[in-house]
């Protein structure tokens, strides 16, 4: 999948190793080879990380502490400038505002929306009939399935003014335009209604792993609904409850098709998140370095959560 | 099973052996008699007379040099990413195009890049140079004193008016406002003599959605009517937000408080300079816009984005005051667009010839024509076809005596974004001017330094 963020793509990828990493752990031991024999086999492999994976994220790093820019003296020679674009970067206030918008945007529609509404999908649908479960699946995948592009394009077409929604409240005496009064609002929904399809499928394939005869256990015990939930059901989850909260909380961070399409991070700086912000200083204002500086503050971030996520799982795991 | 995995690894290597040698980029596409020009195309904002001013000179340049043609580059990307592209590709060798067009703000900046090669060694031996006024002339010259391209043109901006709506409001035509009270007053008479009717009685770009047009077409139209420019080029410094800055802040405070512009919904939306031009103006929903002299040819034209035969009828043209009629009366903006030589073309002097070819008299007589261009040619702008072609370019050239450029520094496009800032927070109310004031001076001094600051006459 092409992703136009800056960082979207780093944190993305950054997820996926450590899903990766979560798994290798859990697997066997294997007993160890000589070097060479995995050496030669996976060097190809390791070459074409190096290149297009690492050596962009080395570069990007390196290019932070320079003035590198599109155009004018930093274009032809690029300078060392040391800490001077995070210096800047800490005094700006647009970046804190994007910041602090980044932050309402992943909770809100990653943390509580995806993950907590693809849950109660999962949820509801264990047991039910195949037709009806099949046919929701195939209603809320869709909308996953669909390029961001045109899901984003669907979303604006129904909330700005003049849209779907707009016409619709017109029979009602009523009119608004929701991308200018509550941008927020619209890109945490249109986020929600993309991405909960993921949630939902990590969650239906961990709750298919828990064992049947466990679950009429507790109910013999006197176990009710809630308590089969929060002493069974959750525990037993708890790896995909992880595994999901870090997919989803790095994807949304770096998130910039929805949000640039929608309402390209207006009015003003309203719905100016992180993403859209590294995008402005680096393309639109051509201070490539600065962006990048940005972009690297994002990366942190992004690691952060996937470390608290992962502190998360080995508590439980001890417990 | 060992020998596979082995022979499976080096299958491997050598496809990617085979996918980095694919990367490395062919021989310069720029050698062999072709030179490539790259502009941006008219579907996605570029001017639309640009096509077949390709199309006119590239069969010329053919003809007058047999075995050389012009390759087109059009660039299918809005201005900012348009820039954005035309820089990428000028700073690697391989894709650099021979000839660019490009705004003349940027040439500086452009040249610190070492994207444009000097063509001072050309100019000097073609005749056709000494056609353009000593302005044009210099509006290629770098801050190291060579030229970087020849200009194609230049623009006006003004008033553009219905003249049913300032007539039914008791405003006699043809309308000559004196100061920016007068603006404010016909905006009001038009108010109140429209009332039910949806007609928004003004229009001063403001916020971030119109971009470039919000700072050269709204902001600066009036901040230069001002006695408080951005750059001060007697002393080489910028100016900071002073009383000029207030007036014309409290000017946007007012059209925007008391409902005299368009909502601000409507004025951040994405598309409004098009919305404007295509269904505002021609639907007669707005009475008065500040735009920029293209209007009645780029968009109204017969070869437009949105043609209107009639428009001459419906709409006015007059110039835009200055705040208290000083300094002459009016005030105007100029831009303009120029034909540069790329510093990686491989014959220079080549890409030069198709330059003088693409803006002999002809061409450029043309090029004005259909893409709403004010002439910079002397035999151009005197030229009969050119005055008869459309009832606003007399109007709009008269304008050039007035006008003002913005400073071509690096620095001006994130100024021109914190402009486009302020004036939408004042829009929405969220900042008051003073405030606005305060921003645009901590911004500025951030930027370029206490050192090259001074402060605005008072």
């Amino acid at each position: 999948m092409a992703k136009p963020s800056l960082t979207g793509g780093l944190g993305w990828h950054l997820g996926k190793g450590f899903d990766l990493a979560l798994i290798s752990a859990a697997a066997p031991r294997r007993r160890n080879l000589p070097v060479w024999r995995w050496l030669g086999p996976l060097s190809p492999a390791l070459a074409i990380m190096g290149l297009f994976f690492a050596g962009p994220i080395i570069y990007s790093v390196y290019i932070a502490f320079t003035n590198k820019a599109l155009t004018g003296a930093g274009a032809l020679h690029p300078k060392w400038v040391g800490l001077a674009n995070y210096k800047q970067l800490f005094s700006d206030p647009l970046f804190v505002h994007s910041l602090e918008l980044t932050l309402i945007f992943v909770v809100g529609s990653a943390i509580i929306g995806q993950n907590t509404l693809g849950f109660l999908i999962a949820l509801l649908e264990r047991g039910k009939n195949s037709v009806v479960t099949a046919t929701l699946n195939a209603v809320i995948i869709s909308a996953w399935v669909m390029p961001e592009l045109v899901a984003a394009f669907c979303w604006y077409a129904y909330l700005y003014q003049g849209g779907t929604l707009d016409s619709f409240l017109h029979h009602m005496g009523l009119s608004e335009d929701w991308l200018y009064t509550t941008p927020m609002l619209a890109i945490v929904i249109a986020n929600v209604w993309r991405g909960t399809a993921f949630s939902m499928l990590v969650y239906s394939a961990g709750l298919s792993e828990v064992p049947t005869d466990l679950l009429e256990c507790a109910k013999v015990d006197g176990a009710g609904q809630i308590a089969l939930l929060r002493r069974v059901i959750i525990p037993l989850l708890r790896r995909s409850i992880v595994t999901n909260l870090m997919l989803i909380t790095l994807q949304t961070l770096g998130d910039f098709t929805l949000i640039f399409i929608m309402t390209a991070g207006g009015p003003g700086e309203a719905s100016q998140t992180t993403p859209l912000y590294i995008y402005q200083q680096a393309l639109q204002l051509y201070d490539i370095s600065y962006g990048t500086a940005i972009s690297i503050v994002l990366l942190i971030i992004g690691a952060l959560f996937s470390l608290i996520y992962i502190k998360l799982i080995k508590v439980e795991e001890q417990v | 099973m060992r020998r596979r995995i082995v022979m499976s690894g080096l299958a491997m290597v050598a496809t990617t052996a085979g996918l980095l040698t694919g990367m490395v980029p062919a021989v310069s596409a720029s050698s062999g008699g072709v030179i490539t020009f790259a502009y941006e195309d008219p579907s996605t904002g570029g001017n639309p007379a640009m096509p077949a001013l390709i199309a006119a000179a590239g069969a010329e340049f053919s003809k007058q040099y047999p075995g050389w043609s012009v390759k087109a580059d059009d660039i299918k990307a809005t201005e900012n990413p348009y820039y954005i592209k035309l820089d990428l590709q000028s700073s690697n060798p391989s894709t650099a195009p021979d000839v660019l067009y490009e705004d003349t703000f940027l040439v500086n900046s452009d040249v610190a890049a070492g994207y444009l090669a000097p063509i001072d060694q050309y100019v000097s031996k073609w005749s056709g140079w000494s056609e353009f006024s000593a302005a044009a002339q210099s509006a290629a010259k770098g801050t190291n004193g060579h030229i970087y391209g020849v200009s194609m043109g230049t623009d006006t901006r003004g008033l553009w008016y219905n003249k049913s709506d300032l007539q039914k409001a008791g405003i006699a035509l043809p309308w000559h406002p004196k100061t920016w009270a007068d603006v404010i007053k016909a905006a009001e008479a038009i108010k109140a003599s429209k009332a039910d009717t949806g007609v928004t009685p003004l229009n001063v770009y403001a916020g971030v959605s119109a971009g470039e047009a919000t700072s050269m077409q709204g902001f600066e139209m009036l901040l230069y009517g001002t006695n408080n420019p951005l750059y001060d080029s007697a002393t080489n410094k910028w100016e900071d937000a002073g009383a000029g800055w207030t007036s014309t802040l409290n000017f946007y405070k007012t059209i925007y408080s008391q409902g005299l512009a368009l909502s601000p919904q409507v004025e951040l939306g994405a598309t409004i300079g098009t919305t404007i031009a295509g269904q505002l103006l021609p639907q007669n929903k707005l009475a008065i816009d500040l735009d920029g002299s293209w209007m009645s040819s780029a968009y109204w034209g017969p070869k437009g984005a949105y043609p209107w035969a009639n428009w001459s009828k419906v709409i006015g043209v007059t110039g835009m005051p200055t705040e208290n009629g000083q300094a002459g009366g009016l005030v105007s903006m100029s831009g303009g667009w120029l034909l540069s030589v790329g510093s990686h073309a491989a014959n220079k002097q080549m890409a030069f010839n198709f330059i003088t070819i693409a803006l002999n008299e002809e061409n450029s007589l043309n090029f004005d024509i259909n893409g709403g261009g004010i002439p910079v040619r002397k035999d151009v702008a005197t030229n009969p076809a050119y005055l008869k072609a459309n009832a606003a370019f007399g109007v709009m050239s008269s304008f050039v005596p007035f006008t003002h450029f913005r400073p071509a520094y690096s620095s001006y496009p994130k100024l021109s974004n914190e402009i486009q800032l302020v004036t939408g927070q004042i829009m929405t109310g969220q900042a008051t001017p003073a405030q606005g004031v305060a921003t645009y001076n901590k911004y500025l001094t951030g930027l370029v330094g206490a050192k090259n600051v001074e402060s605005a006459p008072m």
